[in-house]
C-alpha cells in the first residue's frame, strides 16, 4: 500500500490520473472501517486532507459551491439558511465526532444509497464538480449522479471537488429513521423542498431503493394539485386527502429490500409516513412566513 | 512510512508505519500512548476520541499519514490540555479554574495520588462515572471539549454532545453526573 | 404495608473512615481517568509477535483439509498452528463440558469457529498469512432451531457424546434438560377462572464489553508462560488452559489485567489458549487483539429462547398454577448452558407464590453460535415472559398490573417451586410500591418556547417527529435472581490479608484472585479491610494465580462471597493482632482480658471507646498475613426429574416501571424514564450500587428495544457482527434512572448483603415491553421489539 500526500487540487488531480485505482481519503470515515476490517485493501490511498480547497464553501447568486470536504458539522452550524435541508441531515450523521471529520464528497464517492446527504441534495437540487487532469472540469447533475449500489457516474482518474447545492427558496426538512436515537445508519430517510419560485416541490428518498432516488410520480402529483388548488397563493392547510395521496406515492416510489436494518416492508412504511409529516412542516413554515410577511 | 506530529504538545516521530495504520494504532502501538481505546475501530463508539487540531475525532478513522504535520490531544495530555487552557483563559474556562480540583489522593488510591486532573477528570472519579472505564477516556475528551464552548450544558446538549460515545457499564446517569458536576465547578470558579 | 425484613446492623469499624456503607472513590479512578490503567490489550513487550485466529466462514461443514503452506512461507510469520500441532492428547477445553476444540478437527460446528492461529511481527502481517491459509470445507446441513434439531433424522452436533447429562436428555442435541413439578398443575388448572397462554421469543443478546477480548502470553525460563489476561475468574481459565498446553498449573501464571467490562462474556475462554500456545511455539511474547468484528465470534451470547407459558388465576386474583416450557439455544458448545437451564427453570415463574407447577427448561445443541452466561444468567429470559404473562392476567381479571402481582408476590418463607424456603427477605411487593409512588415525569417535555426539541423525542436527532404519533405508556415488571454458583457447585473464594507497619502506620494488604471488571470490588475490599482492621491505609494487591481461586464475577457473587472472604480472613487477622497485643500489652490493662476489643481508628479500643493501644506499638515489626478459603451455605442439586431441592442460597429482587413514548406511526421508541427500587440487603457503596443498578438497566432496556444478534435461518451465519449493526443504547436512548435502594439484611450473608448486579438486567426489559404495550395495545411476544413490529410491517 502507497500513502500519496498531495499539497494541492493539481496534485491531487496527478495523482489520481497517475493512479486511477488510488482510493481517495478525506474523514476516513468509510475508507478506514473498510482497512481497519480487512475488507479493502488498496494499492493506493490518496489522502485529501491537505488539498484546503477542498475545505472551503462560496455563496453565490442561486447556489452554494460546498466543498466535498467541509465537515457536516460545519454544514450544520454556519449553512442552515442556504441549506437548511442538508444541515438537517448533516445533523443525523451518525456522531460528534463523525461529523467533525466527514463531507460530502464522502457520502457521495461512496454513493450508498444509506448515505445521510443524499436526500437533501436530491431535494434542493444539486450538480456534482468532479474534475480531472486530462479533462477538466465537469458538473454532473445529482440526478445523473447515482448509477447503481454504491457506484457513481465518476471515471477512474476524476475527483469529487465540490457540490453545488442550490440556495433554499423556501422550507426544506428531513427525517431519518434508525433502530436507535443517535448514531445510527439510515433504514431509511426522506427529504423534501418546497420552491416557492418555481412552484415546484422536490423529494429525496434514502436507503430504500438501490441508490438514493427521487420520488418523482409524488413531486407532479404534488406540484399539480397545488397549482390547481392554489395553494402557493392562498396558502390554505393542504389537505389531508392530497397529502395521504403524495405521501402514497413517496412510498411506491421506493424499491427497498429486507435486511438486517429493516424490512422493506417497514421501510416503504416509513418513507410515507415521513413524506406526510415532511410535507407539513414544510408547507406549515411556508404558510407561517406568508403569513408574517403579509403582516408586515 | 515515516509520520511526524505533535502529540499533547511534544513533536513525536513515528517510523515504519504501514499505510493502512490508524492513527490511534500509532498512538498505542508506537509511541506508547494507549490511553486511547480501541472498542469498535469503526468509529460506532468513540473510545478512541481525540482532539485532531483541537476538533475531536474518532482517532481510529484517520489514517496515520492524515495526522503528518498536525496536533493531537489525547487523554494523557488532558490535565494539561486544561491547565494551559485555564492560564490562558480561553473560551470561557476561568483562570485557575483547574486549580483546587487536583486528585485528592484519597487513601484507597493504588497509584496515581497527587497527580494533578483535569476538572472533568477529577468529576468523573469523584460522580462515580467510571466503571470498567474502557469508555472513560474517550468521554472524557468530548466532555472536556463540550465544557470548553459550551461552560452550562442543558442535558439535552449533555446527551447529544456524548451521542458518540458509547458506555455499556454505567447506563450514562452517573457520566451525566460528572459532566454537571464539572460544570458546576467550573461555573462556580468564576 | 410494611417491609418484611430489617436493616443491617454494624458495630466493628463502624467508626472507620473510608469503611463500607461509606460512598468511596474506587482506587483504580485516577490511572482510569488518566489514560494509564493498563488493560489487556494495552499490554506490550519488547520483541512481541501478534497473534491472529482464522476463523471459519461457515456454520456447519467437514473440513477436507488445511493447507498451510504459503501462509507460512510469508516473511514476518513465526508460526502457523492447527489442531494437529496440539502439543498434547487434551484438545478441548470448556466450564463444563469439555467440548470446545482449541481448534477446529475434521468439523466446524458454528460460524467463526477458530481453524488455525498465526504469529507474525505486525498484526497486518498476520492478517495477510491467516488469509492465505487455505481451508477445503464440505458443507453439513445446519441445525439451526427446535425442529431442526430434535427431529427424527437431525444431524448430530456432536457424535460422541459422553458428558454426565447425555443420560436424562431425550435427545443428544439437547445439552441439560431440567423439570420442576410440584403440586398437581392439572387440578390447579380445573380451578382456575382465568387461564392465558402465551409464546414469546426472546433474541440473542451480545455482551458488547467495551474492551475487546485481548491479552499477552509470555515465555518464561521454566518452559512455562506468563499471561496477562482480561477474564471473570483466572483460576477456571487456569484449570482448562494447563492441560492443553501439557503444564502443571504452576508453571502457567496468570495476572489479571485491566478488563474492559465482562457481562458474562469473559466466562469463557476466548484467546487465553491460542496466545500461550503460539508464545510457547515461537520463544516470543504474543500479544492477541480481537477487533470488534471478531469479538462477535469470539465470546458466548444470551441464550435467545422460545418460551411457552400457561398461566391461570381465580376471579379474586390469585394465581393457581403456571405451566411453562424453555427451550433454549445453545449454540454449538455447551458454555455455561447446564446452568442456564438451571436457572430458567427454578426462577420460571418469577417472586410470586405458586403452589403447582409444571415446568421444564432445556438448552439445544445447534449450529448457531454458542452461547452462555450473561448477566442475568437464564432468569431474563424468564422475566420476560412471566411479566408478559402478569400483565395479561391481570387484563383479563381487570384488575391493576401492579395490585395484581402483589397480590401474588412471594414474602420471606415463601416455597419455591423447587421446594426450597426462602430465608431471608423477599420485599416483592414493597418495591413494586415504592417503584409505583415515584413521581412520574412531566408529559410532552420536549415542547419549548422554540418549538420541539426533538433530541426529547423518538428518532431523537434523526427529526422523525415533532410530536406526531407521539403516545405515552408505562409499564411494571418486578424479577427474582439467585445469587452465587447454585445446585451444589462449591462455591468459595479466597483472601489473603497482611496486616503490618509501613513508615508509621499501620497498612492492610489485600490480595485475592478476584477479577475487577469494572464493578468496583477493589472498592470495597479497602472498604471491608478498613471496616474490619481499623486502618486508613489498604493495598489491593493484583489479582493473580499466586494466591487461591476467587470464584467468578459473575452470579452477582464477589461482593457476597470473595467479600465475605476478605471479611473472615481480616477478621482472623484482628484476631491474631489482638493476640499480640494481648501479650504484650495485656498486663497493663485488665481490658484486655474482658472488654469486647475493636480495631478502630488505628488503635485497639474498647467496645466501650475506651483507647488500649496504637496498632503501630502491637504490631511493631511484625507482619500477620494469612490466607483462608471461604465458603457461603452449600446448595443442592436440583433433582433431575421433579426439580425439588435447595439449589440456591440467596435471591436478589428488582422492580421497574418504564415510562416511554412511541412514535406509534412510525414504531420508535424513546425511553423517558426507567425507574428501578431495588433490596441490597446492605449497601458497601451506595455509589457503586446505584451504579450497578443503572447499568444493569440500561442492558435490560437494550434488548428490550434494539439489542439482537442476528443468524440467518439458513446458513446459521452470523448477519451483524459490528457495532453499525449491534446497536446498543447511547446516552441518547438512555433515560433517567432513579434509583429507590432498599436495605433489608439476609442475616446468612456477610453484613446482610446481598448480591446486586443482575437483577436490574432482569426487570428492566419486560417493564419497557410492558409500557409500549401500553401504549400502542399491541401484543408484542418478542424482544428486541423493532420499528416493523410495532407497524404491522414485520
Amino acid at each position: 500500500m502507497d500513502f500519496l500526500r498531495p499539497a494541492s487540487w493539481e496534485e491531487a488531480l496527478a495523482a489520481k490520473a497517475e493512479h486511477p485505482t488510488a482510493v481517495p481519503i478525506a474523514g476516513g470515515t468509510d475508507v478506514m472501517v473498510e482497512i481497519n476490517f480487512d475488507h479493502r485493501r488498496p494499492e493506493y490511498l490518496l489522502d485529501l486532507n491537505r488539498v484546503g480547497d477542498l475545505y472551503e464553501w462560496e455563496t453565490g447568486e442561486d447556489s452554494v459551491r460546498l466543498g466535498a470536504s467541509v465537515p457536516y458539522s460545519t454544514i450544520m452550524e454556519q449553512l442552515r439558511a442556504e441549506l437548511p435541508g442538508l444541515a438537517l441531515a448533516s445533523h443525523t450523521v451518525a456522531s460528534p465526532q463523525i461529523r467533525n471529520r466527514g463531507g460530502v464528497g464522502g457520502n457521495l464517492g461512496t454513493a450508498s444509497p444509506a448515505g445521510d446527504a443524499h436526500p437533501a441534495l436530491l431535494a434542493a437540487g444539486a450538480e456534482v464538480e468532479v474534475a480531472s487532469a486530462a479533462r477538466g472540469t465537469r458538473m454532473i447533475p445529482i440526478d445523473d449522479f447515482y448509477t447503481g449500489v454504491k457506484r457513481n457516474a465518476l471515471k477512474p482518474d476524476e475527483l469529487i471537488r465540490a457540490v453545488h447545492v442550490k440556495k433554499a427558496d423556501g422550507p426544506q426538512q428531513y427525517s431519518k429513521v434508525g433502530t436507535r436515537n443517535a448514531m445510527v445508519i439510515a433504514v431509511c430517510a426522506f427529504g423534501l423542498a418546497l420552491h416557492p419560485e418555481t412552484r415546484t416541490v422536490r423529494t429525496g428518498i434514502g436507503s430504500a431503493a438501490p441508490t438514493p432516488v427521487r420520488a418523482k410520480a409524488a413531486e407532479e402529483f404534488l406540484d399539480a394539485a397545488l397549482a390547481e388548488g392554489g395553494f402557493w397563493d392562498n396558502g390554505k392547510i393542504i389537505t389531508p386527502s392530497v397529502a395521504k395521496q403524495f405521501a402514497d406515492l413517496c412510498a411506491a416510489a421506493c424499491n427497498p429490500i429486507d435486511d438486517v436494518r429493516g424490512t422493506a416492508s417497514y421501510r416503504r412504511h416509513a418513507v410515507g409516513v415521513m413524506a406526510r409529516r415532511t410535507l407539513t412542516w414544510t408547507w406549515e413554515s411556508y404558510r407561517g412566513a406568508r403569513h408574517t410577511e403579509g403582516a408586515a | 512510512m515515516r509520520v511526524n506530529f505533535t502529540v499533547n504538545g511534544r513533536p513525536q516521530e513515528a517510523d515504519d508505519v504501514w499505510e493502512g495504520e490508524s492513527l490511534l494504532y500509532v498512538l498505542r502501538e508506537r509511541l506508547g500512548l494507549p490511553g486511547s481505546k480501541n472498542a469498535c475501530e469503526q468509529g460506532e463508539c468513540g473510545s478512541c476520541t481525540v482532539r485532531l487540531d483541537g476538533v475531536p475525532v474518532c482517532s481510529c478513522l484517520v489514517a496515520a499519514g492524515q495526522a503528518e504535520g498536525r496536533d493531537v490531544v489525547t487523554v494523557e495530555g488532558l490535565a494539561d490540555h486544561a491547565r494551559q487552557r485555564s492560564r490562558g483563559g480561553s473560551e470561557g474556562v476561568p483562570l485557575d479554574a483547574a486549580k483546587g480540583w487536583a486528585a485528592k489522593g484519597g487513601t484507597d488510591s493504588q497509584a496515581g495520588e497527587g497527580i494533578e486532573l483535569a476538572p472533568i477528570q477529577q468529576a468523573f472519579i469523584d460522580a462515580g462515572a467510571v466503571q470498567c472505564g474502557f469508555c472513560t477516556p474517550g468521554l472524557l475528551v468530548a466532555s472536556d471539549e463540550l465544557l470548553e464552548h459550551n461552560p452550562n450544558p442543558s442535558d439535552a446538549d449533555i446527551r447529544e454532545a456524548l451521542s458518540g460515545n458509547l458506555c455499556r457499564c454505567t447506563g450514562y446517569e452517573k457520566i451525566m453526573d460528572a459532566v454537571r458536576l464539572a460544570a458546576a465547578r467550573q461555573s462556580e470558579g468564576v | 404495608m410494611p417491609a418484611n425484613g430489617v436493616p443491617t446492623k454494624i458495630t466493628q469499624g463502624s467508626g472507620t473512615k473510608g469503611g463500607i456503607g461509606e460512598s468511596t472513590l474506587r482506587p483504580d479512578g485516577t490511572l482510569k481517568v488518566t489514560g494509564e490503567f493498563a488493560y489487556s490489550s494495552d499490554m506490550w513487550h519488547e520483541d512481541m509477535l501478534w497473534g491472529q485466529i482464522l476463523r471459519s466462514t461457515v456454520a456447519h461443514a467437514e473440513i477436507v483439509s488445511i493447507d498451510t503452506a504459503e501462509a507460512l512461507a510469508l516473511p514476518g510469520v513465526y508460526a502457523v498452528m492447527t489442531y494437529d500441532d496440539l502439543p498434547t492428547e487434551v484438545k478441548h477445553y470448556g466450564l463444563e463440558i469439555q467440548d470446545t476444540p482449541v481448534l477446529a478437527h475434521g468439523k466446524v460446528r458454528h460460524h467463526g469457529e477458530p481453524v488455525a492461529i498465526v504469529a507474525a511481527d505486525h498484526p497486518e502481517t498476520a492478517r495477510r498469512a491467516a488469509a492465505k491459509i487455505k481451508v477445503e470445507y464440505r458443507e453439513l446441513p445446519v441445525i439451526t432451531d427446535e425442529k431442526s434439531a430434535l427431529g427424527p433424522d437431525a444431524v448430530l452436533v456432536h457424535e460422541h457424546r459422553d458428558d454426565h447429562h447425555i443420560g436424562h436428555v431425550d435427545h443428544p442435541n439437547i445439552v441439560h434438560r431440567q423439570p420442576i413439578v410440584r403440586g398437581d398443575a392439572a387440578a390447579a388448572a380445573a380451578r382456575a377462572d382465568v387461564i392465558v397462554k402465551g409464546e414469546y421469543t426472546f433474541g440473542m443478546q451480545d455482551q458488547a464489553f467495551l474492551g475487546p477480548e485481548s491479552g499477552l502470553a509470555v515465555p518464561e525460563e521454566d518452559g512455562g508462560v506468563h499471561l496477562y489476561i482480561a477474564t471473570q475468574w483466572l483460576h477456571s481459565d487456569l484449570r482448562q488452559i494447563a492441560p492443553v498446553l501439557g503444564l502443571p498449573e504452576r508453571k502457567v501464571r496468570m495476572t489479571l489485567s485491566g478488563v474492559g467490562g465482562a457481562f458474562g462474556g469473559r466466562e469463557d475462554l476466548s484467546m487465553q489458549i491460542h496466545a500461550c500456545l503460539l508464545a510457547l511455539r515461537t520463544g516470543k511474547p504474543v500479544k492477541i487483539v480481537y477487533n470488534r468484528f471478531e469479538s462477535f465470534f469470539g465470546h458466548v451470547h444470551r441464550h435467545p429462547a422460545k418460551l411457552y407459558y400457561e398461566h391461570g388465576a381465580t376471579r379474586d386474583g390469585k394465581l393457581t398454577h403456571v405451566r411453562c416450557r424453555i427451550v433454549l439455544d445453545g449454540g454449538a458448545y455447551a458454555s455455561a448452558s447446564p446452568a442456564v437451564v438451571g436457572n430458567a427453570s427454578s426462577l420460571s415463574i418469577g417472586p410470586y407464590v405458586v403452589d403447582d407447577v409444571d415446568i421444564e427448561a432445556i438448552a439445544l445443541y445447534t449450529n448457531n453460535p454458542p452461547c452462555g452466561a450473561m448477566r442475568g444468567f437464564g432468569a431474563v429470559q424468564a422475566c420476560f415472559a412471566y411479566e408478559a404473562q402478569m400483565d395479561k392476567l391481570a387484563k383479563e381479571l381487570g384488575l391493576d398490573p401492579v395490585e395484581f402481582r402483589q397480590r401474588n408476590a412471594m414474602e420471606q418463607g415463601t416455597i419455591m417451586p423447587t421446594g426450597q424456603p426462602v430465608d431471608s427477605p423477599a420485599p416483592v411487593a414493597e418495591l413494586l410500591r415504592r417503584v409505583k409512588a415515584m413521581p412520574l415525569p412531566p408529559e410532552r417535555q420536549w415542547e419549548s418556547s422554540e418549538g420541539a426539541d426533538v433530541r426529547q423525542l423518538p428518532g431523537g436527532l434523526s427529526n422523525t417527529t415533532h410530536g406526531e404519533g407521539v403516545v405515552r405508556g408505562i409499564g411494571y415488571a418486578v424479577g427474582i435472581k439467585n445469587v452465587g454458583f447454585s445446585e451444589g457447585f462449591d462455591d468459595y473464594s479466597t483472601a489473603r490479608v497482611r496486616m503490618e507497619v509501613i513508615a508509621g502506620e499501620p497498612v492492610a494488604t489485600v490480595h485475592t484472585a478476584m477479577a475487577e471488571v469494572g464493578q468496583g470490588g477493589v472498592t470495597v475490599h479497602a472498604q471491608i479491610a478498613r471496616s474490619e482492621l481499623g486502618v486508613a491505609q489498604v493495598t489491593i494487591h493484583p489479582a493473580d494465580t499466586q494466591v487461591g481461586s476467587a470464584g467468578s464475577t459473575s452470579a452477582s457473587r464477589q461482593t457476597y462471597v470473595t467479600g465475605g472472604a476478605v471479611k473472615n480472613a481480616c477478621e482472623l487477622v484482628r484476631e491474631r493482632v489482638l493476640d499480640i497485643g494481648r501479650r504484650k500489652f495485656g498486663s497493663y490493662h485488665p481490658a484486655w482480658a474482658t472488654a469486647e476489643l475493636l480495631l478502630e481508628g488505628g488503635k485497639v479500643v474498647t467496645d466501650g471507646g475506651e483507647v488500649l493501644a496504637d496498632l503501630v506499638d502491637v504490631l511493631e515489626d511484625e507482619a500477620v498475613e494469612l490466607e483462608e478459603e471461604w465458603r457461603h451455605r452449600p446448595t443442592e442439586a436440583f433433582d433431575l426429574r421433579t426439580g425439588q431441592g435447595n439449589g440456591h442460597v440467596q435471591y436478589s429482587f428488582a422492580a421497574h416501571r418504564a415510562v416511554v413514548e412511541v412514535d406509534t406511526e412510525l414504531g420508535l421508541v424513546k425511553v423517558i424514564e426507567l425507574a428501578c427500587a431495588q433490596d441490597v440487603g446492605k449497601a458497601l457503596n451506595p455509589l457503586s450500587v446505584v451504579g450497578q443498578i443503572q447499568g444493569g438497566t440500561t442492558q435490560g432496556l437494550g434488548v428490550a428495544v434494539m439489542e439482537e444478534i442476528i443468524v440467518d435461518p439458513k446458513t446459521a451465519k452470523v448477519r451483524n457482527p459490528s457495532f453499525t449493526d449491534y446497536l446498543i443504547p447511547t446516552i441518547l436512548d438512555t433515560p433517567t434512572i432513579p434509583v429507590d435502594v432498599l436495605e433489608l439484611a439476609d442475616e446468612h450473608a456477610p453484613y446482610g448483603l446481598r448480591g446486586i448486579g443482575e437483577a436490574p438486567t432482569l426487570s428492566s426489559t419486560p417493564a419497557v415491553l410492558a409500557a409500549i404495550r401500553n401504549a400502542t395495545g399491541l401484543e408484542l411476544n418478542r424482544t428486541p421489539v423493532r420499528p416493523e413490529h410495532l407497524t404491522g410491517t414485520a
